[in-house]
């Protein structure tokens, strides 16, 4: 038994013992902000700027949340916290939204105490290889050497994908990230391997980061999502159908820009959404246009990876499997009606 | 190897010129090239610091940007990339502690620079007063001034402060609260009464007993759990009251070994003059114990300042928390970026651990004037 194990043993004793989480939506408006876990430093997703704000996918989630509830984005304090202690942290009572690009597994929604509100963005296991190379896809990777981490399930997930489509490869299993990054700017292998979003920060470290491409291909699941603390239903429809929000407003093309104008559309989705008809704001304790200014004061889903890992950025991130369903992903909300 | 036979008895016109003992080459010639394997050593060690030194200079100095304002700056530069220190610089000293109130963080170190300064340079007078100044006054004015929340002061919550503000401020809390409660642990552990002695045992066993990680990680996560309900206490507070009492226990034994030193004499000598436990202890047995074991406490608070930057892993952005973070910033990211942080952080470190150590070895010699003649 590691330590880990115990502790998250202990906290979920202690959560028997009864911690009632109920009510967090009232407790959160009493003290004015709401607190968000947050990864103390990934690329992408939640980052310290020059400035000391705070930047990312995992980031721009609370903060719409925040809009929803305070009509302010700023109306959030972002705890860092360390991979190790995140669970047991959101069980503390640390913050109340843990967005920590933390996988979505059974094991954790199930038997740690967490409920996962959705998937704010589709990782999984991709490959990085120089332009020089000339390879389109990794199915083209017969032969290959790669490089990758221990400790991670990408060594496996490598095997199980070259076996499946009888391709030959060799493998370099290094201790580190700078150490498989190294070795792979150094040429002791054709391709780099590990979650894509880890691709994307490990290759501005390359000496050349514009000579090399990460390969569309993904070859594992690792949805990642904010997750909120089990038993208060209320806070965790609130935390979901922000997200679900964020992406409808996409796929209905209303975005910061021109949500004003939206305002006036005669679409009855668009209509829904930014509270001119029904009640859906009222429903989640919040006010009718609770949509509206998500997408003013922070944007759709859309938007938000552009600015945070899209191909404007560093990062170079393409949609891929996080574009929506009916452009070629897997993004997709339920409608609110 | 004996010297060949010569035909006449050494006289003083026969004898060996002798080696030149002043001057540069009788430097050299006593410190560096005394016998062959003096020789050889100092020319292995020559060897190594050629090897090792000019790539290092090179990489941090010559090959290095200087300017910039973006990570394509360092992009195809094969040298330190300082542009990122430069940029980060305010964060650095003082975390993310608003800009607008970075003047009271200012006003605290200079008052603690000025207050050591005054304690280390030895002609300036009432060093008593500066010190129980610095060690009462000062830490509740630093409080009320880095806190806010007083006098009209926005309050500036924890999470804000890191960098070196908050290297600096676990560092020494860590210190002075560790050293009284190390003495009292001590004297705890060496005492008569067997609940007290128990009980100090117990609690130094235990804490020394424990990874300061696994200390911090109870701290910051699961002491919430068992804290009653409505009592809120700061993760920072926790975190320092942590490292304190991880820190006593180091202490404790640290100054344990003063008191053993101490030969049986003194205790006596001072019960037989009428002293009584409290007399005796203060006047006669800490002064001597505390100084044999100077050299040993400060070890210990190197090793303590050092080992604040573990706070990174309860998610404090400490100095090399916050050059962490900014390394892994899309902006800055880099083949040499995260290295030139590493390499700032190790300097300032350095700069501190040294100016520990040197202040140690001044006290030492002012303390030991009474052994020297």
């Amino acid at each position: 038994m590691n330590l880990r194990t115990l502790v998250l043993g202990l906290a979920a004793v202690l959560m028997l013992g009864g911690t009632a989480t109920a009510g967090t939506l009232d407790a959160v408006k009493k003290q004015g902000f709401i607190r968000c876990g947050v990864s103390d430093g990934q690329p992408g997703f939640s980052n310290p700027d020059a400035k000391g704000n705070w930047t990312g996918i995992d980031v721009d989630y609370c903060r719409a949340v925040a809009t929803a509830i305070f009509n302010d984005p700023n109306k959030v304090r972002f705890v860092p916290v360390s991979f190790a202690e995140r669970f047991t942290a959101l069980q503390a009572n640390q913050f109340e939204i843990l967005s920590h690009n933390t996988t979505w597994t059974m094991d954790r929604d199930v038997a740690q105490g967490l409920e996962f509100i959705g998937v704010d963005f589709y990782d999984g296991q991709g490959f990085m290889v120089r332009k020089t190379l000339g390879v389109k896809s990794a199915l083209q990777l017969d032969g290959a050497t790669l490089c990758t981490q221990t400790g991670t399930t990408s060594e496996l997930n490598a095997a199980d994908f070259f076996r499946a489509h009888k391709l030959k490869y060799k493998i370099l299993v290094y201790q580190k990230a700078s150490e498989y990054i190294a070795a792979y700017d150094a040429g002791r292998c054709d391709a780099a391997t590990t979650d894509r979003s880890g691709l994307a920060g490990d290759r501005l470290k390359l000496k050349d980061p514009n000579g090399s491409i990460i390969l569309p291909d993904t070859i594992s699941k690792e949805p990642l999502g904010p997750a909120v603390r089990q038993g208060d239903q209320q806070w965790g429809d609130l935390c979901r159908w922000v997200l679900f929000a964020m992406v409808n407003a996409e796929e209905l093309g209303v975005s910061s820009k021109n949500v004003d104008a939206q305002l006036g559309s005669t679409s009855p989705e668009i209509r829904r959404l930014l509270g001119k008809e029904g009640a859906f704001g009222t429903k989640l304790g919040l006010t009718d246009d609770w949509a509206y200014r998500i997408i003013k004061k922070v944007g759709n889903y859309g938007e938000i990876f552009d600015r945070s890992v899209g191909m404007k950025t560093p990062l170079k991130m393409q949609r891929g499997l996080n574009a929506l369903w009916n452009k070629g992903g897997i993004m997709y909300a339920p409608p609110i009606r | 190897m004996t010297p060949p036979v010569t035909a006449a008895p050494p006289t003083a016109f026969h004898r060996k010129r002798p080696v030149k003992k002043i001057g540069v080459l009788g430097w050299l010639h006593a410190n560096l090239f005394s016998s062959l394997f003096n020789t050889v050593l100092t020319l292995l060690v020559l060897g190594l610091l050629v090897w090792a030194v000019p790539p290092i200079l090179d990489w941090a100095f010559i090959d290095a940007v200087w300017h910039g304002t973006t990570r394509e700056a360092c992009e195809t530069v094969g040298g330190a990339c300082w542009p990122f220190i430069f940029q980060r610089f305010g964060q650095i000293v003082y975390g993310f502690y608003d800009e607008a109130a970075r003047w009271r963080v200012d006003v605290v170190y200079v008052f603690g620079a000025v207050g050591l300064a005054w304690l280390m340079i030895p002609s300036l007078p009432r060093k008593g007063w500066v010190g129980a100044a610095l060690l009462t006054l000062y830490p509740l004015v630093s409080f009320v001034l880095l806190s806010g929340g007083w006098f009209g002061l926005p309050v500036v919550s924890t999470e804000k402060w890191g960098g070196l503000l908050l290297t600096l401020v676990v560092a020494a809390v860590g210190i002075v609260a560790s050293l009284p409660l190390g003495v009292l642990l001590a004297l705890g552990r060496r005492s008569t009464l067997p609940v007290v002695r128990i009980l100090s045992v117990v609690f130094i066993e235990v804490w020394r007993g424990v990874p300061m990680i696994t200390v911090l990680f109870m701290a910051s996560s699961m002491l919430p759990l068992f804290l009653p309900d409505g009592l809120e206490l700061d993760k920072l507070v926790r975190a320092l009251i942590a490292v304190a009492l991880f820190n006593a226990a180091y202490m404790a034994e640290v100054i344990r070994g003063g008191l053993q030193a101490l030969p049986r004499g003194q205790y006596e000598g001072a019960a037989a003059l009428g002293f009584g436990y409290w007399q005796s202890t203060a006047l006669i047995v800490l002064p001597q114990a505390l100084r044999t074991v100077l050299p040993d406490i400060v070890n210990n608070m190197i090793s303590m300042f050092k080992d604040t930057s573990l706070v990174s892993i309860i998610g404090f952005f400490d100095l090399l928390g916050v050059i962490q973070a900014g390394a892994t910033d899309v902006d800055w990211t880099g083949p040499n970026t995260a290295l030139t942080g590493y390499l700032f952080a190790g300097a300032l470190y350095w700069v501190f651990c040294f100016s520990m150590s040197r202040y140690s070895a001044s006290l030492e010699r002012q303390l030991s004037q009474g052994d020297r003649r």
